[in-house]
């Protein structure tokens, strides 16, 4: 079974949709105790990280000892940014910190005429392979939508480019993200999201 | 490079896609849920469900419908009309939907875009815009908010309720406080060339798009490849919306992005 954290930041819908029509069974955890039994766990977010608050010291620790003892982490779009060690939106919350380096927002040339939110289908490069991108093509293009951003690191999976480089999925070990909607990326989402259950 | 957008829009009313000309007229068009997933195999990049004719009562049946379609695809889905309340905007996101779509409900309470951004975050509330170039507004809406007009002529007037009621709003100042109030995406339709097939309303999608900093989606007028080119090039557009254009068979959602790929135009292949 797959915990699905609900921290309530928004709508789980369509995760809990995608995650079903590749055979994953899913439950959302009531206690932060329950992820013990888990044998994946997905931190979902969409929208501010100052939402991550929800995610309590309790909530923090199960995590984080879930980890360690192996259990496969899987975080989406403000989900992957609370794995790094903070983010410029909400400069006095913590993220968990597992991966170096810090969120950022998007800077463009004065009248370059991007928009902020990175809204929409843009594509990946893979600096290296990974079990999470396995058998995605470069060029693949997946479904963003966020202000906020994560560096590229040693970790980094797959690179996007909006204004600069940033980190579109990361894996190191266990510790798996994606900053894209892989249950919104239609079938090349719905592979990535197979090759994390099947790790 | 990030990708411009083509939105297929299901205008539904009783559980049914209908599109007309001006708003008016409607003809059937088909089961949602099938043209959805027809849609999807063609590569659409997202689906807005537009319940028309939505009224209170109407929710439970516009989960259903909501439901029915996200059930086909795994793409960004939009649910607007008759989203009047956070409860409302709640029931149609716990069916399925991605993102809400504002319109009247917006002009009449602009807090309630806020309140929306706020519980589900901006990338999850549309505002739609529909606006008229230069209308003589001579009777407004009888009973509705804004019955002390008429109003001045403005460059693009903004009208409420699909289009019948009459507002003292400019579509680029409403865009502007729109998007401050927390929308996440402009949803702007002409109306002057909904179903009209003649091209989309580039200056007008310009005027709002170089106004603010969120995605613009165009929408009215689509009757050929060309047009979306040219709301993209010319009318700044981040994505573009069409509805009978795709439903009749009339053109195929991978041919129209083979097209705007040959003329140079990014989209999701």
């Amino acid at each position: 079974m797959i915990a699905l954290v609900d921290y309530g930041a928004g709508n789980l819908t369509s995760v809990r949709k995608a995650l079903a029509a590749i055979g994953a069974s899913v439950w959302t955890p009531s206690a932060p105790g329950e992820l013990a039994r888990a044998d994946g766990i997905i931190v979902p977010g969409v929208g501010h990280f100052d939402a991550t608050r929800g995610l309590t010291d309790e909530w923090r620790t199960a995590i984080t000892a879930a980890v360690a003892s192996g259990t496969p982490l899987l975080g989406i779009c403000v989900g992957l940014q609370w794995l790094f060690e903070g983010s410029e939106e909400a400069p006095g919350v913590a993220g968990l910190g597992l991966l170096k380096g810090t969120c950022f927002t998007f800077t463009f040339p004065v009248n370059a005429r991007q928009k902020v939110p990175h809204v929409g289908w843009n594509s990946l490069t893979m600096p290296r392979p990974s079990t999470l991108m396995a058998g995605i093509a470069p060029g693949t293009q997946v479904y963003f939508t966020h202000s906020y951003a994560a560096p590229v690191i040693d970790d980094t999976a797959a690179i996007c480019d909006y204004g600069g480089a940033f980190s579109a999925a990361v894996e190191r070990g266990n510790v798996s993200a994606v900053q894209f909607h892989p249950e919104k990326s239609g079938e090349a989402g719905l592979r990535i999201l197979t090759n994390w259950l099947g790790a | 490079m990030l990708s411009k957008r083509i939105i297929a829009c299901l205008d539904v009313r009783d559980g049914k896609v209908v599109k007309g000309v001006n708003f008016e007229g409607l003809r059937d068009a088909g089961d949602p849920a099938a043209l959805a997933r027809r849609y999807n195999v063609e590569g659409i990049d997202e689906v807005v469900i537009l319940d028309v004719t939505a009224t209170v009562e109407a929710r439970q049946a516009r989960a259903h419908t909501i439901a029915a379609v996200a059930r086909e695809i795994f793409l960004p889905l939009a649910v607007g009309g008759g989203i009047h309340s956070e409860a409302d905007a709640a029931a149609a996101i716990e069916a399925g939907a991605d993102k809400v779509s504002l319109n009247t409900a917006a002009l009449r309470q602009p807090e309630l875009i806020t309140r929306l951004a706020k519980r589900y975050g901006s990338q999850a509330v549309i505002v739609a815009i529909d606006a008229k170039r230069g209308a003589t507004v001579a009777a407004p809406h009888k009973g509705g908010p804004y019955e002390q007009g008429p109003y001045e002529r403005g460059p693009y007037n903004v009208f409420a309720r699909s289009g019948q009621a009459a507002t003292p709003r400019d579509a680029v100042e409403w865009a502007r406080e729109a998007t401050d109030r927390g929308a996440g995406e402009i949803l702007l339709t002409s109306i002057d060339r909904d179903g009209t097939k003649s091209g989309f309303d580039c200056a007008m999608t310009a005027a709002v798009s170089d106004a603010v900093n969120i995605p613009v989606i165009a929408s009215g007028g689509a009757g050929t490849f060309e047009h979306f080119a040219e709301v993209f090039r010319e009318g700044h557009a981040d994505a573009a919306l069409a509805a009978s254009i795709f439903h009749f068979n009339e053109k195929s959602v991978s041919e129209l992005k083979a097209f705007l790929s040959k003329s140079g135009i990014p989209v999701r292949i």
